[in-house]
């Protein structure tokens, strides 16, 4: 067997070896440094744009990052499965933080503002619509979830994410005056993963 | 003329303070309490009508110039490198004087003075800054307005060797802007040359560009290197890159929301975490001065 062909089980094999709440602490770290940024005036003189553009593509890079474990498996025969669920809650937990801020620090709480947005902002009707898909998914993020659903009906339940991903993305670009390679490369990545699931998923 | 809190008005000679008394009457003012003010002092209805700028280090370093970035943070990290002395400006179209000046010929001549503006960004952020420049309209006397001219236009420079941005066709360059007549004679319409008091630094459009502060902050083209008298509207970058999104007009105005985003409200660029966030004013707090211009117009048609 040749070399390229054993490291996907070795990393497999490593990983099994791993506990996951490393990974929760590391995917910790880039949001503490941001926050600790932010309440030392470290994000320049806009800390509250800031702050939410980089929860939200932190957000996005670890929900990216979950949609990434099944490829590996299927077409590289990496086994990072033990972490996925770790990914996602981070990107959900980010994702939490970056809606927090816009209410409360950016919006301020003016409610009127914040449902009229809601409604006729369409990058903002899209970025709500991922954050309310991803509650469900969360929430049934538990062991004992997937065994109350059967786990066809939480498999199915968590194609969510595939939606989610997309208009996250999209919410991304749709705040931008123009349009950049940044935000366009965060949509093709997304499109990829999400496609990358026709390989294998025959049933939706 | 009105002087309240919501009308600036236009600043004179007699205004101009050095930055660092600016910053003396900014912690002065911090430091007092509501009864002090109460009591009647002078110092207290300054406080009350006046803007207080923002430090210079946020005016010089969070600026929208895409020819050198898109990021709020590049021009500030781009932009040393453009040379603006010597710098030519081209005056053509409808004008008794036409040519390509040298900048300091044409302008040398023109007392400076201090206006203090809020600037609204359509982006929904604003931040004061005390500009040093003059009113266009002595610019345009001295070049000559012809009887037919009903438009200004305006070129920003297209520098690619230093302007990384211009390489790329997410605009097209170079980025033009344009003033109906009458809005390019306000007496609130000026060229800045200046911040602070020092010139004006390249990130915020050196050696000289526009500031029409009723209007949301793109309509103040940058770095101009062409100004002409034409009969019909000009072209202008934003309005033909998104016409839905952006009018010929661009009048800060609450009640007009932008498509993807309300314009009521502002974020105040500089007040920090929690600092905030205020409501939008008609024409940007001018409305006293500017609003009589528009008259007889659907400002909803022609935003």
């Amino acid at each position: 067997m040749s070399a390229v062909g054993t490291i996907g089980p070795r990393i497999s094999g490593a990983a099994r070896k791993l506990p996951t709440w490393p990974v929760y602490l590391v995917g910790m770290v880039p949001g503490g440094f941001l926050i600790w940024a932010a309440l030392t005036g470290g994000l320049g003189f806009d800390p509250v744009n800031k702050l939410e553009l980089e929860l939200g593509l932190l957000s996005l890079q670890f929900l990216l990052g979950s949609l990434l474990i099944s490829p590996l498996l299927r077409f590289g025969r990496v086994n990072l499965i033990k972490f996925r669920k770790a990914l996602g809650l981070l990107a959900f937990g980010y994702l939490v933080l970056h809606f927090l801020v816009w209410l409360l620090l950016d919006l301020q709480l003016r409610w009127g503002q914040i449902g009229a947005d809601i409604v006729k902002r369409p990058y903002l009707t899209v970025g709500f619509a991922a954050f309310l898909m991803l509650v469900p998914l969360a929430a049934t993020s538990w062991q004992g979830a997937i065994r109350r659903m059967s786990s066809q009906a939480w498999a199915r339940l968590h194609r969510l994410v595939y939606p989610a991903a997309i208009l996250g993305c999209v919410h991304f670009i749709m705040q931008e005056k123009v349009w950049t390679a940044e935000s366009l490369a965060y949509l093709a990545a997304a499109i990829l993963l999400v496609g990358s699931r026709l390989a294998w998923i025959r049933r939706w | 003329m009105t002087r309240s809190h919501h009308s600036p008005r236009p600043l004179t000679r007699a205004d101009v303070t050095p930055e660092g008394l600016w910053l003396n009457r900014r912690r002065l003012i911090a430091g007092l309490g509501a009864g002090s003010i109460a009591g009647g002092m002078g110092l207290g209805a300054w406080a009350q009508e006046a803007l207080v700028p923002n430090e210079w280090d946020a005016i010089t370093s969070y600026n929208n110039f895409y020819e050198f970035g898109t990021d709020k943070s590049d021009p500030v990290q781009n932009a040393g490198d453009m040379v603006t002395s010597p710098w030519k400006v081209t005056v053509d179209g409808l004008v008794d004087n036409p040519g390509d000046y040298d900048l300091a010929d044409l302008i040398g001549d023109i007392p400076t003075e201090e206006r203090i503006y809020r600037f609204r960004c359509v982006e929904a952020w604003s931040m004061v800054i005390p500009w040093n420049g003059f009113e266009l309209n002595k610019l345009l006397a001295k070049v000559g307005v012809k009887a037919d001219a009903k438009f200004v236009a305006f070129e920003t420079a297209v520098l690619p060797d230093v302007m990384e941005g211009v390489n790329y066709p997410f605009l097209d360059w170079p980025y033009r802007e344009g003033l109906r007549l009458d809005e390019a004679m306000h007496p609130l319409t000026i060229m800045a040359t200046g911040i602070y008091g020092r010139p004006i630094p390249n990130q915020n459009g050196a050696p000289m560009r526009l500031v029409v502060p009723w209007k949301y902050g793109f309509k103040s083209i940058k770095s101009i290197v062409r100004i002409s008298l034409v009969e019909e509207q000009p072209y202008a970058t934003w309005q033909a890159t998104n016409p839905r999104e952006y009018g010929f007009y661009s009048n800060v105005n609450p009640e007009v929301d932008h498509p993807r985003w309300s314009q009521a409200t502002e974020r105040v660029v500089g007040s920090g975490l929690f600092g905030g966030r205020i409501d939008t004013l008609p024409f940007n707090g001018y409305a006293d001065q500017v609003a009589s211009l528009y008259d007889g117009m659907d400002l909803r048609e022609n935003f």
